[in-house]
Order: structure tokens, then C-alpha cells, then sequence
């Protein structure tokens, strides 16, 4: 991906398995969130190609991306403000079921991300770490089979972040992720394996364990020691 | 304003509408039931307008140019057919049509919000200049002439099916505002269903709507092409009351009080349009029977006040203040229990 001069992300080999939980990590810069926006259609990729179970997104309309299947959570949240909480949800359980079943998921969903007190509260009076959650809710009430989380836990308290983390192990049960995250105890609270970006291109590709203790890793995030 | 309250205002307004469909034409003059249909008509464009840019989030500058399509429309069919039965569906689909074209032009292009206000307020130019150098003998649609700069005289609405039974004027201000209470009611119903909740919801984010799977450019261009259809009605009703349609449906001077209606009524509000438009249609005309104040000067004065002081409108602020003074009074009365029992409490402490 090539913005005038400049390749934001060059040469990424990428594949995931499905039912995985992949972290993305890497500085600032480093090109996550436009490999992210490649993956979501948000962005066209200048060259190469994205694919999504055999079908490919180059050039595609964010909404045809979405209804493959997939839930998408950006990294500014985006949300409907004006809306209830409630109406936020239904809205995206509705896209895919009929009235009375989005009724019941709704309020399901609502529970499951912990929203029952404000369920009637315009989105944009809330918190930013409940505004995160709102989004969260309208991934999971579509039921999507592949999640895309840019930052989930941007904005939240400890407590937020470990709610948050308990909720991804959970959607992880019926669906595959690629999480985004600068949090490194959050990404140790949930990671299997994890991929660094620096410079566009993919470091290294492993296990937190392993990536944690990289020397190239550690110089990345600490700068070069002259 | 929860949903108890919002059925009961509905009921309220609907009754009111009722109400004066039955008794108007008894109370009023001729001459005042023949002005109050070319101020339903506006009504109905402003609701139209409303519909769209108030619960869609498109701002179109030129909604007169779907309105001015159906009174022409409307005009040259009757002439054709020599009845207006079918004169008021064909009207309907040109507006309704050209709304759709336009749209599926600026949606599908991707036109964002700025150049899609200039765009429509271009093209209802464009109508105005090109219908006023349509006099002359060889400007004509089948039999109608379209009259130029004069226009062409319309024929009032007759009884379906029945070109002879032309309706008298007090008639034609039934239907005006029988067709403004279904409308008003129409687009009540529209923002409750899926299409409109989606609608709403692509007004408060775009990039959500899509991200959840909904495809944005379907949704915008259906409620635009609806809200065209919406002011082509109101089309037909304004030569109703007027008599004629000339080149002026298409103005800029129009065109802008579309918006002032709005604005002053309050966005997001579908009964707020309707009651902007009632309120400035009477003011103009109360301030055209004085020649001491420019009326445009008048008009831009209020507009300006309220984009400072009262930026949501009339409707939404009122709503505002009377929740507020709900609110108050609950807590009022809350307090005032309070004090009631606070005396009992510490006697059967004592007892304890």
C-alpha cells in the first residue's frame, strides 16, 4: 500500500487460520492500521491482493466485506451518537436476522457487553471505554465468523481492559480474530500468537513468549541503542 | 421524549389535522381556504425536505426541482389526457424518478455532502433559466404549451376517472390537506421501519453503517428518490391552490425558504417543517400587505436568528424545555414526599 511516495506496507505475507486469535503489534508507524484498513476495504491495497475465504476484497465496498461475514471494530470507535444503546445493537443484529429474533439478540448482546444500565442512553453521552463496548456489541449481535478489532482497549480502566479480554476469549469460541493492540498486558492477557509489524513489513511471527524475549523486538520498541 | 408521550402527541396531532380538514372550509373564506392549500403545499415540501435531510442527513438545496417537476408534470398530463387522474401518478414517477437519477448519480459517484447540496441547487436552476425561455409556439409538450416565463394554467383536480367533475376550490382544500395529514403520518411510519432506522443511522455515521453490512448508497438513494416523490405531491397541490405553474416553483428564492422551513421548524422533526412552513408562508404574506420593511431582509433576519439562538428549531427546543419542565416537576414532587414522611421516621425510631 503506497500513499503517494511513501509504502505504508510493503511485502506482508499473511495468512490466518480459521478460529485463531492473531495479535498485531508494533510501533507506531509501523503499518497495522493500514494493513487493518486493506483488510476492512477501507483502503485499496496499490498492489497485491486481501483474501477472504476465496474471495477477494481488493477494490470492494466496506459493506460487501461485512456481509461475508465479518465484524469489523475501527480504531476511532464508530458508532451511531445520536442513537440508544439499544438502537446501536439492533441495528446491527437486524442487518442479519429477522425482527423478533434481532429483538432477542439484542438483549442478549447488551448483557454479554454490560450495557444493561444505559441500554436506553444516547452513545455519545457515554464513557469512551463503554463507547468501545458499544461497538463490541454490534460486532458480536451480528454474529460474524471473522472479527476485526483495531484497538479495543484504547481508553479503558484496568478493570475495562480485563472485562475486554474476557469477552474476546469468548467470541474467539465461535469466531477467528486479528486484534490490533499497543497494550502489552492486554495482548499477554489474551495472545496466542502474535505478529510485529515495523516498517511496513511483518518482523517476526510467533508466540508471545517468544516475541517477548526478541532481541529485534525489543530494539524496535525502544529505539536504537547508538 | 419516551414512547408513551410520542404516541399520544401523534394522536394529538393527528386529531388536530382532522379537526381542521373537517371545519376549515366552515370557519374560513373562500379566499383564505384557497391561500391554506398553497400553505399545505409548502407544507408538504417542507416535510419532504425534512424526510430527507433531517433524518437522512442529505442536505438538498434543491428539493424545489422535484417539487416544480411535478406541478409542470402534473400541468402538461392533465392537458394531454384531458383529466387528472392519471396526470397526478405520471407527475408522481417523473418526481420520483428524477430523484432516483440524480440520486443514483451523486450516491453511487460518492458526491460528498458539500457538492451534493450544490449539485441539486444547480440543477433546480438550471430548471428555472430553462423553463422561462420555453415562450414561444414551438416550446410545447403534446397538446400543453409550456408557457415560458407565464407559465401554463392548470387544471384543478377532478373526481377520479371523471374529467367533468373538477373540484371546486373548498374540495381541493380536503384533499390537500387529507394528502398532508397521510404524508405527515407516511413518513411517521417510514422512520419506523428498518429502511428509516437505517436511514437515521447512516445520518449519525456513514462508516459504521457500512462496517455493519448495510450498503449506503441503496439506502440514501431510496429515501431520496421518496422524498422527491414526497415534493412532486407537494407540486400538485401548490398549482392547485395557485391556479398556474410558472418558471418560480424552480427558483432560488424558493429554493432557500425550503431550507429556512427547515431550519426554522427544526431538523430532525417531521411535524417541525410542516409548522416552519404554516409560520413564514403567513408571515410573508402579512408582511407583503406593508411596504415600510424589505421582506427578504425580514426573512434573512430570522434566519440568522436562529442558526445563533435557536439552531435545532422551534420544535426540538420545545421539546427541550418542556422535558425539562417534566423533569423539575417530578423532582418537586419527589421532594415534597419526602418532606411529607420525614416526620414519621424519627417517631417510630423512638419506638423502637
Amino acid at each position: 500500500m503506497h500513499f503517494g511516495g511513501v509504502a505504508a506496507v510493503e511485502r506482508v505475507n499473511f495468512t490466518l487460520r480459521e478460529n485463531e486469535l492473531r495479535c498485531l503489534i508494533g510501533p507506531n508507524g509501523a503499518g497495522k492500521s493500514t494493513f487493518f484498513k486493506c483488510l476492512t476495504g477501507q483502503l485499496e491495497p496499490s498492489a497485491g491482493s486481501v483474501v477472504i475465504r476465496d474471495f477477494t476484497v481488493n477494490g470492494r465496498q466496506p459493506h460487501e466485506i461485512a456481509r461475508l461475514g465479518v465484524g469489523i471494530k475501527t480504531q476511532v470507535p464508530n458508532v451511531f451518537d445520536g442513537l440508544p444503546v439499544e438502537e446501536n445493537i439492533w441495528l446491527a443484529a437486524r442487518r442479519w436476522h429477522p425482527a423478533p429474533r434481532a429483538r432477542v439478540l439484542t438483549a442478549e448482546t447488551i448483557e454479554r457487553v454490560r450495557l444493561g444500565d444505559i441500554r436506553n442512553s444516547p452513545v455519545g453521552s457515554l464513557a469512551h471505554g463503554q463507547r468501545q463496548w458499544v461497538e463490541l456489541g454490534m460486532v458480536i449481535a451480528a454474529e460474524p465468523w471473522l472479527v476485526l478489532l483495531d484497538e479495543p482497549t484504547a481508553g479503558m480502566t484496568h478493570d475495562e481492559v480485563a472485562l475486554t479480554a474476557e469477552l474476546i476469549g469468548e467470541i474467539n469460541r465461535t469466531a477467528t480474530l486479528i486484534v490490533v493492540e499497543h497494550d502489552m498486558q492486554f495482548i499477554r492477557m489474551i495472545a496466542n500468537k502474535v505478529t510485529v509489524f515495523h516498517q511496513g513489513s511483518i518482523l517476526i511471527e510467533d508466540t508471545m513468549d517468544v516475541v517477548a524475549n526478541d532481541a529485534r523486538v525489543r530494539e524496535v520498541y525502544l529505539g536504537h541503542r547508538h | 421524549m419516551n414512547g408513551r408521550r410520542l404516541f399520544r402527541w401523534r394522536i394529538a396531532v393527528g386529531v388536530g389535522g382532522v379537526v381542521f380538514l373537517v371545519f376549515g372550509p366552515q370557519v374560513f373564506e373562500l379566499f383564505a381556504i384557497i391561500n391554506l392549500t398553497t400553505a399545505i403545499a409548502l407544507a408538504v415540501l417542507a416535510l419532504s425536505l425534512g424526510l430527507v435531510w433531517g433524518y437522512g442527513g442529505i442536505l438538498c438545496f434543491g428539493q424545489t426541482a422535484f417539487f416544480g417537476l411535478g406541478a409542470y408534470a402534473y400541468t402538461v398530463a392533465a392537458i394531454n389526457f384531458g383529466g387528472t387522474s392519471w396526470a397526478i401518478v405520471v407527475a408522481i414517477l417523473v418526481a420520483a424518478a428524477f430523484a432516483a437519477l440524480l440520486g443514483y448519480v451523486m450516491f453511487y459517484g460518492r458526491v460528498s455532502d458539500v457538492y451534493l447540496a450544490v449539485i441539486t441547487l444547480t440543477v433546480t436552476l438550471i430548471m428555472y433559466n430553462l423553463m422561462r425561455r420555453t415562450s414561444g409556439p414551438e416550446y410545447k409538450i403534446g397538446k400543453s404549451l409550456l408557457g415560458g416565463f407565464n407559465g401554463v394554467t392548470s387544471p384543478p383536480i377532478n373526481l377520479p376517472g371523471d374529467a367533468a367533475a373538477a373540484l371546486l376550490p373548498e374540495d381541493v382544500f380536503y384533499v390537500a390537506m387529507a394528502v398532508l395529514i397521510l404524508a405527515y403520518f407516511g413518513c411517521v411510519w417510514l422512520t419506523r421501519t428498518h429502511f428509516g432506522r437505517v436511514a437515521v443511522a447512516i445520518r449519525e455515521n456513514e462508516l459504521r453503517a457500512e462496517l455493519l453490512g448495510y450498503d449506503i448508497r441503496a439506502y440514501k438513494l431510496g429515501l431520496f428518490a421518496i422524498g422527491g416523490g414526497i415534493a412532486g405531491v407537494a407540486g400538485i397541490l401548490f398549482v392547485n391552490g395557485v391556479g398556474r405553474v410558472t418558471p418560480d416553483v424552480f427558483s432560488l428564492y424558493n429554493t432557500a425558504l425550503t431550507i429556512i422551513w427547515v431550519i426554522v421548524g427544526g431538523r430532525g422533526t417531521l411535524i417541525g417543517p410542516i409548522l416552519g412552513a404554516f409560520a413564514l408562508f403567513y408571515l410573508t404574506s402579512a408582511l407583503g400587505t406593508q411596504s415600510t420593511i424589505n421582506n427578504n431582509l425580514v426573512l434573512g433576519a430570522i434566519l440568522i436568528l436562529f442558526v445563533l439562538l435557536v439552531p435545532r428549531g422551534i420544535v426540538p427546543e420545545v421539546i427541550r424545555l418542556w422535558e425539562r419542565g417534566i423533569s423539575r416537576r417530578a423532582s418537586l414532587r419527589r421532594e415534597q414526599r419526602l418532606r411529607r414522611r420525614k416526620p414519621a421516621r424519627p417517631a417510630r425510631e423512638t419506638a423502637d
